[in-house]
């Protein structure tokens, strides 16, 4: 098999994931197109150790023992990531990335109202407003 | 002690004291009035030592370079003739008569240490200047004289006129001192050496390359210093000060400094005639313009002070004509009684309780009140009108008798036209001196009316100062003009008889011309009330002065002259008064002619500042403002963004090392 | 290297590079669809196919051993998680117009152009690497099993740690979670704040009765949150169980 079929395909899956993590509004949703690059990843390292045991004779497989170690570590990402998530869920009442933009120049003017929104459960912008309005 | 180290220690005395009373003033009062007195009568003491061992011999020299500078050396350099032993007793006198009176003067001043402490500093550097041998070291002792005098002019700062006058001052004679230096310079250009004597020498040879340039560029910071035309604007306004600073400055010493200064360097001047001729005009207006606004004055002070600039005219008329030894002979009798005058006139301030003649010329029994005023002030007044025996008689006939030795070609330096300028203004001024001397002691001590307000004995300390003083007004010029001339370069100093005549009749006519016109006055006196009295006439006579001095002009309308219609010299100018008691309108033109361009260059700068500098100044901001503003907006916080904006280069930046590396 | 041993052709492609490429188009088809569907559930469903596809194309690779982690791992465990974490930050269900952020011009040209970059530089690479998959499967449980004990034994173990210090952390984050709908504790400035607001919203929506549907349902919605904490938590404890697995493999 040619090599280039997985690398190309590889490349395209990191390409579909990096899309999806600047793409996408969810958190959770990120977390996926994460998953997908390093998917990729995965791929790759499979692809090449394979060629390389064939070819180079190498048996250490460490392409196969990192994509086990990849697993492994992508399975701990996604505890903490989807715990993160939801700490932050349970603190502003949203999993929108860009929502989440307290390190933006003259946050400050508007930490009064923002800080009132999350006491309350209720941020004080966009989807969140008719959550207000419920409070009252 | 040789006598050159006697000579130091005449400068250094009152330095030391000046710097002790500066350092203690605050840490132990009790010490403040030794230290100004004890320097200057040990000062004094000193210099009569030094002035007896000269004894009018062969001129003392000594100098020390204390580090080559490069081209001119410069020298600490003592040069002590018959010339400087006399001035530096004569100054050493006035100031510790000065000091000694201020210690009543000021008695409750709480300003007394740093006032006491530039007195002595003013006194050291006077004997700096008097002593020097290098132009430089002179140059520093004028101009330290004259930022103590720019502050104790200015002692008084709480009054407005006291801040004015010292800024005043301070502005006008560096108009003069900036010349001064260039002069200074291109003399020393000339002559390779700032050493009196090496520069004498050099002129004596003809060395001299540019005579008249230097000889002008010197004459304005001597009309800076000395108060003459047309630099002279100064000093009325310098009385703005308290009464001894004017008795020790601007009476007796440092603006006697510019004199003292030509009559140094008299072989400079004599190389130029075009500077001797400048010289006599100079000398005639300031001694007739002067003699006609003293008689003008209101203010017991501004009386003198116009008073003082005419016998610097006087002075400078004597160098004119190329005699020095008159000058500095008037200038010694002169520094003693113009002194006298001006403390019997601050004694007479705080019995009165006002600087206003025409106030004073409202209360009786004034010369009751301060008898030893009265006296030595009679005295004074008789010296300043030239009137025999008295010692400005015979000064002033020296001065006279040079002028006329020139008019009729006796010697060889001074142009005849400078001897018959001086002559002539002298002898007018001599009318004009009489009249205001008499009016001054008429209204004074004739006044008619109320009471004089009696505030008690005036302290022990001023009253001997004046009678100290009293006794060279006296006496200094009889028996001095015999023995003067082998002290100076030997010219005959007595009296001639056509001069005397001329002078005195002069004078006697003066005083009686207004003597009469008071006469005829007396009644208007009576039907005019007039007088403003000090607030506080228990205060000590300082706070007197300054608040005489800061009511004059809301009292009577103006600060120089008041409107009296009983004034014998208003009948005396006529027309001419209102002129005359402004100064001949001299500060008006100097308003046009300098303080508005300036004005106006000053506002064009700042317009070119705050429009076209700070445009640049401030477009360097703007620029990176709006970048920076620019920045800020990339700054979302949008966690995508940014990582789209980093992913964006790394791609680039893989593409380029790609590119690179493959060669393309 | 293989180029003169083995010319084979891109255009005579074996039946195993079919059977990738189609596989693989499936993978990349379902990656597409899970990054841009607007429905948030579908989106993980499709990743379910697409991690299964990748399943296949290791198997296709004579990856055996990492094929089945693949779908133990993947598909059994993180899908599972991430629809647990779907389900508890309140995802919509259906059709949700903006699951795209306003950043999905300049992501998809920065995706777009690395692609490029990267199909360039591999395919300018590796155009004529052939990889020979006849022979003894090169990643068999035995193949695996021997190099991972031999040769990587201190790094999995240190993964080990890893997954512990993940573990910890996870129940950490929980933690705080838990004590915000239990007890008002002073440690956490959040909760205290946090708490009331909860309970008094509630209240007021049940006595204002508004009664629409919509909002009683939120407020159900936060209600069940709070329990699905709780239970979340034990779906990551089931996600160890995977973990654990492998780590005793």
């Amino acid at each position: 098999m040619h090599l280039a079929y997985p690398a190309v395909l590889s490349a395209l899956l990191f390409c579909t994931g990096l899309y999806g993590v600047l793409a996408r509004r969810n958190a959770i949703l990120i977390l996926m197109s994460v998953e997908l690059m390093l998917n990729a990843v995965n791929l790759n390292l499979v692809a090449f150790d394979v060629w390389l045991s064939k070819t180079a004779e190498e048996t250490l497989h460490s392409g196969q023992a990192l994509t086990l170690f990849t697993i492994a570590i992508a399975a701990a990402e996604i505890g903490i990531g989807l715990a993160i998530v939801l700490a932050v869920h349970r603190n502003r009442g949203t999993a929108d990335i860009d929502r989440l933009r307290d390190t933006a120049e003259g946050h400050e003017s508007q930490e009064g109202s923002a800080a009132d929104g999350s006491d309350t459960d209720a941020p004080a912008t966009g989807a969140a407003a008719e959550k207000a309005e419920a409070t009252a | 002690m040789t006598t050159t180290t006697l000579a130091v220690l005449v400068p250094l005395l009152p330095f030391l004291g000046a710097a002790a009373g500066l350092l203690l003033g605050r840490a132990a009062p009790g010490f403040v009035r030794p230290l100004a007195v004890l320097p200057a009568v040990a000062a004094l003491a000193l210099a009569v030592v030094v002035a007896v061992r000269q004894g009018g011999g062969p001129s003392v020299d000594a100098a020390t370079e204390l580090t080559p500078t490069g081209s001119v050396p410069i020298e600490l350099a003592l040069h002590i003739d018959g010339f400087a032993a006399l001035v530096a007793v004569v100054v050493g006198l006035v100031a510790a008569c000065v000091q000694i009176y201020s210690t009543g003067y000021l008695r409750e001043d709480p300003r007394y240490p740093s006032y006491a402490a530039l007195v002595s500093l003013f006194t050291s550097a006077m004997f700096l200047v008097v002593y020097s041998g290098d132009l430089i070291v002179l140059l520093v002792g004028w101009e330290v004289m004259g930022i103590c005098s720019y502050f104790l002019v200015g002692h008084y700062w709480e009054t407005p006129e006291a801040r004015a006058a010292s800024i005043k001052a301070f502005l006008v004679t560096k108009l003069g001192d900036v010349p001064f230096l260039i002069g200074l310079f291109a003399l020393a250009a000339d002559a390779g050496s700032f050493e009196i004597t090496k520069i004498l020498g050099t002129v004596a040879h003809g060395g001299l390359d540019h005579p008249t340039l230097v000889a002008l560029l010197l004459l304005a910071g001597v009309a800076g210093k000395s108060a003459q035309f047309p630099l002279h604007t100064w000093l009325p306004d310098a009385m703005a000060g308290p009464t001894p600073v004017s008795a020790l400055i601007h009476a007796a010493t440092m603006v006697a400094a510019g004199v003292y200064f030509i009559a140094r360097l008299l072989p400079v001047f004599e190389a130029s005639a075009a500077a001797m001729t400048v010289l006599a005009v100079m000398a005639a207006v300031t001694m007739v313009g002067s003699g006609l606004a003293a008689l003008a004055q209101d203010d017991i002070k501004r009386v003198l002070a116009y008073s003082t600039m005419g016998q610097l005219g006087y002075m400078t008329g004597a160098l004119a004509v190329g005699d020095r030894g008159a000058a500095v002979f008037h200038l010694l009798s002169h520094g003693a009684f113009k002194a006298l005058l001006f403390l019997a006139a601050g004694v007479i301030i705080h019995a009165a309780g006002t600087n206003s003649l025409a106030a004073m010329s409202r209360m009786s029994n004034l010369r009751d009140r301060v008898p030893d005023a009265y006296w030595t002030m009679t005295v004074a007044l008789l010296a300043l009108a030239a009137i025999p025996p008295f010692s400005g008689f015979f000064s002033k006939e020296s001065v006279l008798g040079a002028a006329e030795r020139v008019t009729v070609g006796h010697t060889e330096h001074a142009p005849g036209a400078a001897g018959w300028t001086v002559l002539v203004a002298g002898v007018l001024t001599a009318f004009l001196t009489a009249a205001y001397a008499a009016r001054l002691w008429l209204l004074a001590f004739r006044g008619r009316g109320e009471e004089a307000p009696d505030h008690g004995r005036q302290p022990l300390t001023m009253n001997v100062v004046l009678w100290i003083l009293a006794v060279p007004s006296l006496a200094f010029g009889g028996f001095a003009y015999r023995t003067l001339p082998d002290w100076f370069d030997g010219n005959d100093l007595a009296p001639t008889l056509t001069t005397s005549v001329l002078g005195t009749g002069a004078a006697l006519v003066g005083g009686l011309v207004t003597y009469a016109a008071w006469r005829r006055l007396t009644g208007v006196a009576a039907r005019v009330p007039l007088g403003a009295v000090a607030a506080h006439p228990e205060g000590d006579a300082a706070q007197v002065e300054a608040e005489a001095i800061a009511t004059h002009a809301p009292a009577y309308g103006d600060v120089a002259s008041a409107p009296d219609p009983a004034d014998p010299g208003r009948l005396l100018l006529g027309p001419l008064h209102r002129h005359a008691a402004a100064g001949f309108h001299l500060d008006a033109v100097y308003r046009e002619l300098f303080v508005r361009p300036v004005l106006a260059a000053a506002s064009l700068v700042r317009f070119l500042d705050r429009e076209v500098v700070d445009t640049y100044v401030g477009g360097a901001g703007a620029l990176p403002r709006w970048l920076g503003a620019a920045v800020r907006r990339a700054q979302t916080g949008n966690v995508q963004t940014y990582v789209s904006a980093l992913l964006a280069g790394t791609v680039v930046l893989a593409v380029a090392a790609l590119l690179v590396a493959s060669g393309a | 290297m293989s180029l003169a041993e083995a010319p084979q052709g891109f255009l005579s492609p074996t039946g195993v590079e079919i059977a990738f490429l189609l596989v693989g188009l499936v993978t990349f088809g379902a990656a597409l669809v899970t990054v841009t569907t607007r429905q948030l559930v579908h989106a993980a469903l499709w990743l379910v196919v697409a991690l299964g596809g990748l399943a296949v194309e290791y198997l296709l690779l004579t990856a055996e051993f990492i094929a089945w982690v693949q779908v133990l791992i993947y598909v059994g465990s993180v899908v599972v998680l991430l629809l647990f974490g779907l389900m508890l930050t309140k995802a919509p269900i259906g059709r949700s117009p903006d699951a795209d952020s306003g950043n999905r011009w300049a992501a998809l040209t920065v995706a777009v152009a690395s692609a490029a970059a990267l199909i360039w530089v591999v395919v300018d690479a590796f155009r004529a690497t052939w990889i020979d998959l006849d022979g003894p499967a090169a990643g068999s449980t035995e193949v695996t099993g021997t190099s991972l004990f031999q040769n990587w034994v201190l790094p999995f173990e240190a993964l080990s740690v890893l997954l512990l210090a993940a573990l910890v952390g996870a129940i950490v984050l929980s933690r705080k979670a838990k004590t915000d709908s239990s007890s008002p504790p002073v440690n956490s400035r959040v909760a205290t704040k946090s708490s009331p607001g909860i309970t008094e919203s509630h209240g007021n929506s049940l006595s204002s009765s508004s009664g629409r549907n919509g909002r009683t349902g939120r407020h159900e919605g936060n209600a069940r949150n709070e329990q699905d904490g709780r239970g979340g938590r034990g779906g990551r404890d089931d996600r160890d169980g995977p973990a654990e697995q492998e780590g005793a493999r």
